[in-house]
């Protein structure tokens, strides 16, 4: 694992934005395709104090960014993306002071949309805590001019 | 009610703030730099915005649903518009129908112009069942 887009990128973009840095998200390895983001067990990451669960929001924003590194995981590289939209259903709740993992997988490409399926888990993503459909788009001119889509309108006289 | 989520550590780390006009909420998560996603824009983190959004439906539901339990998500859908730009973010929820186990939900965030959202959720929530406040009386 010498390639410096794995060894020093992917770790860079799993946890070094500010949001990021700030909910200790810690890039957890690469299988093939499949890219994994593993968040330590905090208190103040709690959503409902009277369980010690981990917050919905928190496993919403794990699975959106886990999905984002699965994106450029399947780009080879890096290139700006957004997310377009993202469904997640929770099957469960997360196990109270234990760390929790997301693995994603972009299962399809196309010129300007990345189809993402991923999971969030404590031990295996076969019991999920969370499971999430996403699109995302990529921000691509795909080397033409701005304007180059536009239909020219009638010719003038 | 509307300190609700002054109780949340999730909702305390975001900074969200809530203001209640009479049953209605609206939510405030002020501009903070580490809710800051892509430095380059720069933008907020989607998630964040994301999170608030469950927040506010969740505070939302509470409030019109009380129960003894939190509102627990079954799913949530974001729909990302806009980006966010590295100011507060405001969010607002509709209840738009309450069974007696689960609550389907609209919320929507802005920044400044709330007729131009930069993010719109959809989410089913599961309720406290009533029979829970019936079983608390029966064991009396």
């Amino acid at each position: 694992m010498t390639d410096p887009f794995i060894t020093d990128l992917l770790p860079q973009l799993a946890g070094g934005a500010a949001h990021t840095h700030a909910l200790g998200f810690a890039f957890d390895g690469l299988e093939g395709d499949r890219v994994r983001i593993r968040v330590p067990y905090r208190a103040d990451l709690v959503g409902d104090p009277q369980t010690g669960v981990l917050a919905g929001g928190l496993v919403t924003t794990l699975l959106d960014h886990t999905g984002g590194l699965a994106v450029w995981v399947k780009m080879g590289g890096f290139k700006p993306v957004a997310t377009l939209d993202l469904r997640v259903d929770y099957m469960r709740a997360a196990e109270a002071g234990r760390d929790l993992i997301a693995e994603a997988r972009c299962f399809q490409l196309t010129h300007s949309i990345a189809f993402v399926r991923a999971w969030a888990f404590e031990d295996s993503p076969d019991n999920p805590v969370a499971a999430s459909q996403a699109a995302y788009v990529i921000e691509t001119t795909g080397g033409r001019p701005v304007g180059a889509n536009l239909r020219t309108r009638g010719t003038g006289a | 009610m509307s300190d609700l989520l002054d109780t949340l550590p999730y909702a305390r780390f975001l900074g969200l703030q809530s203001r209640l006009t009479g049953e209605d909420l609206v939510v405030v998560m002020p501009f903070a730099e580490q809710l800051v996603g892509n430095p380059m824009l720069p933008a907020l983190h989607g998630g964040s915005t994301a999170a608030l959004l469950e927040m506010t439906a969740v505070a939302q539901v509470a409030l019109s649903y009380p129960r003894l339990r939190l509102p627990r998500p079954i799913n949530v859908t974001v729909a990302y518009l806009r980006s966010g730009r590295p100011v507060d973010v405001h969010a607002r929820a509709r209840i738009n129908k309450a069974g007696r186990r689960v609550a389907y939900v609209l919320a929507e965030a802005w920044q400044g112009d709330e007729s131009q959202p930069i993010a719109s959720l959809t989410a089913h929530f599961l309720l406290d069942e009533d029979d829970n406040l019936q079983m608390v009386d029966e064991t009396r």
